[in-house]
């Protein structure tokens, strides 16, 4: 196995720790974040987690913190905590690419939602992360700048597309990261990168400021070392916004309401046709397998449960997300902002800039999504894909009359090599079998490292919960957690 | 081409209308909804359309819609927004948030001055967009070396309401036009400002052999400015498809663009196919479905509409309500006079007409909220009980409008005051006596002689005479 | 939908995207693009008319906003990241059609 730049956490606070002792005055801000400035300066050469690391407004920000605690002031619950942002969650000011030459250098003249929520928090935000190009991707390979390794071994991907958020946390380089989930862009990249990462309810999270990929698929959702610290930072970022008409009413989130409880009595349904069928493979299975062992142990209700819809996930998926998605980049035109290439009328200006401005997968999902809303093929692929989410809906909220979580592996296998499966989209695609049919749902869903695979790199097994559920669905995440096995090889 | 070359053609109209909502901010963002400020200076993230931007609904918009659905008699219902995907620099996200096959309001009607009732297929909700200033080439499009853009319009609320093609000739296209423009303004929705773009109207156009049922090829027209040009568009466009369909040639089913400096309409074929929109659900916003109360609330809280005020002056006044004379006092706003007359039992047959001619020849366009009406009122029953006559009345009447004042007042400074009855027909006595010839001709059947008696009559009055009463005289003195 | 995708298709598809594609790319695309079609065939299959159609899974209605101003951008910095300003305005090379 090839160098790792996963450092030993043993010693390093967690964001709640973090937070409690910078807002008592035990810690500081500034001293937490040169921590991690250092091994930003060591590693990030060969991890390259950043499309920017903002380090004076970090050092300033940090200092604030600070001050506001030395003058009597709560700063907030994630005083002083390092947080890194996906590259397409807006920062006023501040360059948002999403990872694309078309944005490159554009600096927003606003505030994403969760970023105003995190500040107002107290949280220090080093840095804006790589990610696939406007999220398109599961390996973050489909990046403009160049990919992101995987800090257990910089030969192997760290997932997509919010790898470079995934990886910030892996190496160290962040407390907490936020990245995004369409059809598993956070839960994926958790797995392989050995961290949580959470996906919310739909509509959970404000995606006002969110670069949007798919509408009606797309959430924020945090990265972190443990699963308190995830509900954390969700029960921050999460709640009603009247910036986003999506965006549901009520307490929001509450993920840290049920921690500490246990599973006894919880009904667990293990997803049969996840188990090993769709190119699952089969070291991964077997950690989930275990997965379900130890919370049968724990005291939870085990049994299979089948969810026969999921088999048509990927198909309605690869319909739906990129219909809406090209829509959604239509406005990358050349005529406001970001990339313009000349052209001798509009037309051609249009054509120009948005060729030379978008990668091959980008243009790729464009054009599939354009296709299936086109004249003549909305009804046999866009609006067939809408009906198999309904048959995905439905067969969900029979499992969740007998169940209160699901279980199923998060990725079909571990980490793979850079360039294993760039020739071909659709090996690519496979990545996301068992992640899509949240999103295609609406339904909360997230990884927690459970053990490693045969190469010894980390495997995540996903938790799902049914809309609203991300009270239970972290109270059995605490669970697994606390049961995984040690993983070795670390440095 | 002459209308006698159109003789035997059928012009079919139907015309969509875009209202420029009165909400004091856009269809989806706070930014203020106003006219002629500085080019982009009313932008935020939502209206241009930046990356991470998402739409929240206005609910004054929602109801001035509900409003125009209930004016014009549509089914309100629950209804979702649409994307239509197309590329242009004036739509900031290069779709456009419209509504697509489930509208708010559908299936509607209207009744013109005419008395006859126009369909109006939808009336739905969608988002204006930023305006476009070519430069060079004279500011025409074709000619133009670049083009500026300014967004301070991208995302203003509109309703566009579409009629079904049951307009016939380019008249009946502009009464259409001038009747819903009255209710939009009645409804509060719109301020009815053509001159600035807060009601625009694109038309299509297809002609069809007279009395023939099925339809002709039609045509989209845009670009029409006022009445005016859409008058002389239909016109031009109907002539053009006539002479092709004549000469045994294919109208083509397209958009044209009418060119007001020369009269024409030009086809508008890009470089691009014809457009597929490729709609599909709005996935950023949800669904509306404005409950029960709203909707009845709405239409109980109309003012009373046009078609509805010429109902009530027709009654009064006990003509047809499609007579002209009602449509040009309601459309002037003169319609309480006539009221005023029937609740002072004033003959409001007689104020009909003094307003529909006099006033409003009188008025040349202004407003008529200016005149009294009791001082109208007044005046109608002095013309009706003969203390005027008829051409004095009038006279009055111009002063009445031009200044104001009391008719009594006026009447009397001007010097007029009508022959009492008695004196009357002691005058005509005496022209009969004078005339004995023509008088012994009249009673023995010639007709024509009255005018000769009125003549004298008038002369011998220096025209203070009521002619009707003195020929009502003669009339009696020959049979009596 | 049992065609598969032509070439033809692709070009169509580009140009309404506004994309301009090299003949290597269109070929690959083709290629690409129909795997990923051909894989949608399993829906394609499924017989389900009668189900009504998830636009999205959130079952909210009526989500409305109160008709009063906001601030607005300031326009220098709107305009700081155009690509081309004239006179306040966005400046854009010549339009050949109207607006549909």
């Amino acid at each position: 196995m090839s160098q790792s730049f996963v450092p030993d956490f043993a010693s390093a606070p967690t964001a709640a720790a973090v937070a409690s002792g910078v807002r008592r005055g035990e810690l500081s801000a500034r001293d937490v974040l040169d921590q991690y400035l250092d091994r930003i300066r060591m590693r990030e050469g060969q991890v390259h987690a950043f499309n920017l690391v903002m380090e004076e407004a970090a050092r300033a920000r940090a200092a604030e913190v600070d001050q506001a605690v030395a003058a009597g002031g709560d700063p907030g619950p994630l005083a002083g905590v390092p947080v890194a942002l996906k590259d397409l969650l807006c920062t006023h000011g501040v360059p948002t690419t999403c990872s694309s030459r078309i944005l490159e250098g554009w600096a927003p003249p606003y505030d994403a939602t969760v970023v105003t929520r995190l500040r107002a928090a107290g949280a220090v935000v080093v840095g804006k992360t790589n990610m696939d190009e406007f999220a398109m991707g599961s390996s973050t390979e489909h990046s403009a700048f160049g990919p992101t390794r995987n800090p257990h071994d910089v030969t192997r991907v760290p997932g997509g597309s919010s790898g470079g958020s995934a990886a910030a946390v892996a190496a160290g380089f962040a407390t907490v990261s936020l990245g995004t989930d369409t059809g598993g862009s956070i839960r994926q990249p958790a797995s392989l990168c050995g961290v949580v990462g959470a996906k919310p309810t739909y509509g959970m999270v404000s995606r006002y400021g969110l670069v949007a990929f798919a509408s009606s698929l797309d959430q924020i959702g945090p990265f972190a070392r443990n699963v308190a610290d995830a509900a954390l930072v969700l029960d921050v970022i999460g709640g009603h916004d009247e910036h986003d008409s999506t965006s549901l009413p009520g307490d929001g989130p509450q993920a840290a309401s049920n921690l500490g409880r246990g599973v006894e009595g919880i009904r667990v349904g293990v997803i049969s046709e996840l188990e090993g069928a769709l190119g699952i493979a089969p070291d991964v299975a077997s950690r989930v397998r275990e997965a379900a062992e130890a919370l049968a142990a724990a005291g939870a209700k085990v049994e299979h449960v089948s969810v026969p819809s999921v088999r048509y996930g990927l198909s309605a998926y690869y319909m739906i997300a990129p219909a809406e998605a090209s829509s959604n980049l239509a406005r990358y035109d050349g005529v406001r902002y970001g990339l313009r290439v000349r052209g001798d009328d509009i037309t051609d200006m249009y054509i120009a800039t948005r060729s030379a401005g978008f990668g091959p997968e980008v243009k790729r999902r464009i054009m599939l999504g354009t296709y299936a809303l086109s004249a003549g093929y909305y009804d046999a692929y866009y609006g067939k894909a809408q009906k198999v989410r309904t048959l995905i809906i439905r067969d969900f909220e029979a499992a969740y009359r007998s169940f209160d979580v699901l279980l199923s592996p998060t990725a079909p296998t571990t980490a793979f090599a850079l360039g294993a499966k760039m020739s071909d989209p659709l090996t690519m695609y496979l990545n996301d079998v068992c992640t899509i049919p949240s999103n295609l749902a609406g339904h909360p869903a997230m990884s927690v490292p459970f053990g490693c695979g045969d190469d010894g790199l980390p495997v995540g097994a996903q938790v799902l919960a049914p809309a609203l559920g991300e009270p239970v669905m972290f109270q059995v995440a605490e669970v697994l957690e606390a049961s995984a096995p040690a993983r070795g090889g670390e440095s | 081409m002459s209308a006698i070359a159109l003789a035997g053609w059928e012009t079919v109209i139907g015309l969509e209308v875009h209202c420029e909502l009165r909400t004091r901010t856009k269809l989806f963002c706070g930014c203020p909804n106003v006219f002629g400020e500085e080019p982009n200076t009313r932008v935020c993230p939502v209206c241009l359309g930046l990356p991470g931007s998402l739409p929240v609904l206005n609910r004054q918009a929602v109801d001035y819609a509900i409003r125009i659905g209930t004016a014009l008699h549509c089914r309100v219902q629950p209804s979702i927004f649409h994307r239509k995907n197309y590329f242009y620099p004036d739509m900031p996200k290069d779709f456009q948030i419209s509504q697509y096959d489930i509208p708010i309001n559908a299936e509607g009607w209207l009744v013109l001055p005419s008395g006859k009732r126009i369909g109006i297929v939808r009336a739905h909700i969608e988002e204006d967009t930023g305006k476009t200033t070519h430069i060079g080439g004279g500011g025409r499009i074709h000619q133009a070396g670049y083009s500026l853009v300014d967004y301070n319009r991208a995302g203003v609320p509109l309703v566009e309401i579409v009629s079904a093609p049951d307009l016939r000739g380019a008249e009946e296209a502009r009464e259409y036009v001038e009747e819903l423009r009255a209710i939009l303004v009645a409804t509060g929705a719109s301020d009815g400002k053509m001159e600035e773009g807060s009601l625009r109207v694109d038309c299509n156009v297809s002609v069809r052999v007279a009395g023939s049922a099925e339809f002709g090829t039609r045509c989209e027209i845009k670009n029409m400015n006022s009445l005016r040009s859409l008058g002389r568009a239909i016109a031009y466009e109907a002539a053009r498809q006539v002479e092709l369909v004549e000469a045994g040639e294919a109208v083509v089913q397209e958009t044209r663009h009418w060119d007001e400096a020369d009269g024409r309409t030009h086809s508008m074929r890009s470089k691009e196919e014809a457009f597929d929109y490729r709609y599909f659900p709005e996935p950023d916003l949800v669904t509306l479905a404005p409950d029960e109360a709203w909707v009845t609330g709405a239409r109980e809280h109309l003012p009373v509409l046009p078609a509805e005020r010429r109902a009530r002056v027709a009654e009064a006044a006990c003509v047809p309500v499609s007579t002209e004379a009602v449509a040009t006092v309601v459309r002037l706003d003169l319609d309480g006079l006539v009221a005023a007359a029937v609740a002072a039992k004033a003959d409001p047959g007689l104020a009909l007409r003094r307003l529909a001619n006099e006033v409003a020849g009188e008025l040349d366009g202004r407003s008529g909220g200016d005149i009294e009406a009791s001082a109208f009122v007044r005046l109608v029953h002095m013309e009706q009980g003969g203390e005027l006559t008829p051409a004095q009345a009038r006279t009055v009447l111009k002063t009445l409008v031009a200044q104001g004042g009391d008719p009594a007042v006026i009447a009397a400074g001007l010097g007029f005051e009508a022959l009492a009855t008695g004196a009357l027909a002691a005058v005509v006595d005496q022209v009969i006596a004078a005339n004995p010839r023509e008088w012994e001709r009249y009673t023995g059947g010639d007709d024509k002689l009255a005018g000769f008696f009125i003549g004298k009559v008038k002369a011998a009055t220096g025209g203070n005479a009521d002619l009707r009463a003195a020929n009502d005289l003669l009339r009696q003195r020959r049979s009596g | 939908m049992a065609q598969p995708l032509s070439k033809q298709d692709v070009a169509h598809v580009a140009r309404l995207a506004r994309l301009a594609l090299s003949e290597e790319e269109l070929e690959q695309f083709t290629s690409q693009l129909a795997s990923v079609l051909e894989h949608a065939a399993d829906i394609e299959a499924l017989d389900i008319a009668a189900v009504p159609p998830t636009a999205h899974p959130v079952p909210l209605s009526n989500v409305l906003r109160e008709d009063e101003p906001r601030p607005c951008l300031d326009r220098d910095e709107v305009l700081a990241q155009a690509p081309d300003v004239e006179s306040g305005r966005f400046r854009i090379p010549r339009i050949l059609g109207e607006a549909p």
